[in-house]
């Protein structure tokens, strides 16, 4: 590659961007609320990323991812209140990594069992893990704090180079350097022997026995450190929050978000989960807030996304931003408006079904009156239903023909860059 | 010992259909669970019209064709991408039913309840009464086992399913449809689910909690009778149902050990409620549990092949 040097550069740009993006978000973006969503999009950038280390490096879907985060949690809160009273002489910089070292030992435990298999079989075993773990945790109130969780204080000892943590702002910043380092080191594993070992043995684990490694024990070795830093991610959470409770953060619930989010972003490449980080943490405060619906459209989309587009958001933007590069997006531009417009109706039409059945379920006392972006919605009228049939219909309709639209086009466009001499995206 | 076997059969009804879809297609269907709820609401919806017997008929099979769709337009399509998108789809499948069963239903429990001709007691063994709905569930198992074995070895359909397991393209070539035998069995596994789901959900309680709550452990009864062995899944089912069963009733912890042995256990430190817990307490883990030891023991399940 004669652009190597160029490429690197590239490559350093891009991390320049991201270091300045964690530093200049929060002084753009100012409110308590938007400075909240950002430290814990940096947290979850990490878990995702450890997480997306079994899933789209070493092909390993796990259940349990939360058990390392949250056992990670614990052990910070803990390691906080044992300094805080004179205990280990631990300053809070260095608590996310006593989060990581716990996810690290747990996972050196539970990966033995868990990595003895891939496939399916990995996957029920971090099921069977993640509920045993998530059960124990209820029945030993004394560490896990039973249903109130356990609770901290941050601000403790000296101050860290003036810094003593309680403001959010600074919080966010120790959160944002973790999350740069281990962002850094994560993708630096990737390029490690091990970490294009681990590809190797996602896709043909029998080749990689066969020129002498012992695929078991690389699987071994990536959950381990995959665990560690699910743990670092976990002890910032602590950190955080200053409250760990066992039924939310080991819960199975929380370890199939993780699942969910790292798809949705993208498995397939390497910033794809941080893509997810950001959309759990909008769709969690934010969609949550609109509606009550939001594990079902979370839920519908999911599946899509699964049925079409199984590299995940990413993936999508990779391959747009290749054709753009090659000069042949803008024909492309049209049918994407189609589409856009074809799914915001169907949309339309569904939430406002879902949001009407809701409304019978949940609040039939206030009247048949709902409020809905910003005009009023009477479920007792039979126009109301067949209305919102309609446009859910006339959104499918669209799709459909978009859809064939796109494809058409889509093809074509691939044969005019085949026949430019270019690689098909 | 009978409120074991019952419940055990209860989880082999739904194992069975687990086991079967991943012995064909290779799929670990994650919504199984889900199918087994939408049995008991749909059950419930049913006998409020027409009564629990007609219900017992019409439920499984209305579960049955919608699993039978979900196969024909969601799962054929990601077929080709791989088992891992396969399990991702039925995953989220699980996160939809639930949702939609709050939507429908609501979040609390249904009054789904026994027939009249299910209540009671059938007899009474040593002063405990053993209800008529659980030996209810124990003949439907028992029927449904046989006349699964009977379908899968005497008759046609059985043998194209059973060649299609092993060889699909020569099957393919004699002139069956295989894609449409994958159909009949995600469709026939998700119906038996959904038959476990009539008639567990008016023993047990019908409510949204109920497919987390046999989700994960037909998860592990199947992972411990070895993957797609029914054989093994029967056993682990009968296994994990008395186990369970037995460890409610009991009241032994590490303590009650400690002196037996002749130490007392301490009652303070980090450690005395872990000694202190009863084996009724850990009921709720023991099928996890069980799980690691015999991964740890005999990897490939009690009755499972050796994987090649």
């Amino acid at each position: 590659m004669p652009s190597s040097s160029l490429n690197r550069g590239r490559g350093l740009a891009v991390w320049l961007v991201f270091a300045a993006l964690l530093f200049v978000l929060p002084l753009v973006l100012t409110s308590s609320l938007s400075l909240t969503l950002l430290s814990q999009v940096g947290y979850l950038i990490i878990v995702c990323l450890s997480y997306n280390m079994l899933l789209g490096q070493g092909g390993m879907l796990s259940f349990g991812q939360a058990v390392y985060t949250g056992l990670g949690s614990f052990m910070a809160v803990h390691a906080m209140n044992m300094a805080a009273q004179g205990g280990w002489p631990i300053p809070l910089v260095l608590i996310p990594l006593v989060g990581g070292l716990a996810g690290m030992g747990f996972a050196v435990l539970f990966g033995y069992v868990s990595t003895k298999k891939s496939g399916n079989t990995f996957a029920m075993i971090t099921l069977g893990l993640g509920e045993l773990v998530a059960s124990m945790a209820l029945m030993l109130p004394e560490f896990f704090g039973g249903e109130g969780g356990v609770s901290t204080n941050r601000v403790y000892g000296q101050p860290f180079f003036g810094f003593n943590f309680g403001p959010q702002i600074q919080v966010y910043y120790l959160i944002a350097v973790y999350c740069f380092i281990c962002t850094a080191l994560m993708y630096a594993f990737t390029q490690t022997p091990l970490g294009r070992l681990l590809n190797a043995v996602r896709d043909n684990a029998e080749r990689v026995e066969f020129i002498g490694y012992n695929s078991q024990r690389i699987r071994y070795t990536a959950f381990i450190i995959a665990g560690f830093f699910a743990g670092v991610g976990g002890g910032l959470a602590a950190i955080n929050f200053e409250i760990v409770t066992a039924l939310d953060s080991i819960s199975s619930v929380r370890s199939g978000g993780y699942l969910l989010f790292t798809f949705l972003g993208g498995a397939g490449s390497f910033f794809g989960p941080m893509i997810g980080a950001v959309l759990l943490v909008l769709s969690s405060v934010l969609l949550s807030g609109i509606t009550k619906a939001w594990l079902l459209y979370l839920g519908l989309l999911f599946m899509l996304m699964v049925m079409y587009a199984p590299g995940g958001i990413a993936y999508l933007l990779q391959v747009n931003i290749k054709v753009m590069k090659l000069g042949r997006w803008w024909p492309l531009f049209p049918v994407y408006l189609f589409l856009a417009l074809g799914s915001a109706i169907a949309l339309l039409g569904f939430s406002i079904l879902v949001e009407m059945i809701y409304h019978i379920q949940l609040d039939s006392a206030l009247g048949p009156e709902m409020p809905f972006m910003g005009t009023v919605l009477n479920v007792d009228q039979a126009a109301t239903w067949v209305g919102s049939v309609l446009i859910l219909l006339i959104g499918i309709a669209l799709l459909a023909l978009g859809k064939r639209f796109f494809v058409k086009r889509w093809n074509l466009i691939q044969e005019q860059i085949q026949a430019d001499g270019g690689m098909a995206a | 010992m009978l409120n074991g076997v019952s419940y055990g059969l209860l989880l082999f009804m739904l194992s069975s259909g687990l086991t079967l879809i991943f012995s064909m297609m290779g799929v670990l269907n994650f919504a199984h669970a889900s199918f087994y709820m939408l049995g008991a609401y749909f059950a419930y919806s049913i006998s409020n019209v027409v009564g629990f017997w007609p219900a017992l008929l019409i439920a499984p099979i209305g579960v049955g064709v919608m699993g039978a769709l979900f196969e024909r337009y969601c799962l054929r399509r990601v077929h080709r991408f791989g088992h891992v998108p396969e399990l991702l789809i039925t995953f989220g499948l699980s996160y939809l039913i639930l949702e939609v069963v709050q939507l429908i239903w609501g979040r609390s429990t249904v009054p789904y309840g026994l027939p009249e001709q299910l209540q009671g007691p059938l007899f009474s063994l040593y002063g405990t009464q053993f209800p008529k709905s659980r030996s209810f569930i124990m003949l439907v198992a028992v029927v449904m086992l046989v006349s699964i074995w009977l379908l899968l070895t005497r008759t046609r359909i059985g043998l194209v399913i059973q060649a299609a397991l092993t060889h699909p393209d020569m099957v393919e070539s004699l002139g069956h449809n295989v894609p449409r035998v994958f159909m009949l069995v995600f469709g026939g596994g998700a119906a038996l689910a959904g038959l476990a789901g009539v008639i567990g959900g008016n023993t047990y309680v019908t409510e949204p909690a109920m497919a987390g709550a046999v989700g994960s452990i037909i998860f592990v009864v199947v992972v411990v009778g070895g993957m797609g062995s029914l054989a093994g899944a029967f056993l682990a089912s009968l296994l994990i149902g008395v186990l369970q069963t037995f460890a409610v009733a009991m009241d032994y912890s590490l303590s009650s050990v400690y002196k037996a042995v002749g130490f007392i256990a301490p009652d303070t430190g980090i450690w005395a409620s872990f000694l202190h817990l009863t084996l009724s307490q850990v009921a709720p883990i023991l099928p996890y549990l069980f799980l690691v030891l015999i991964l740890i023991f005999r990897p490939r399940g009690l009755l499972g092949s050796r994987e090649h």
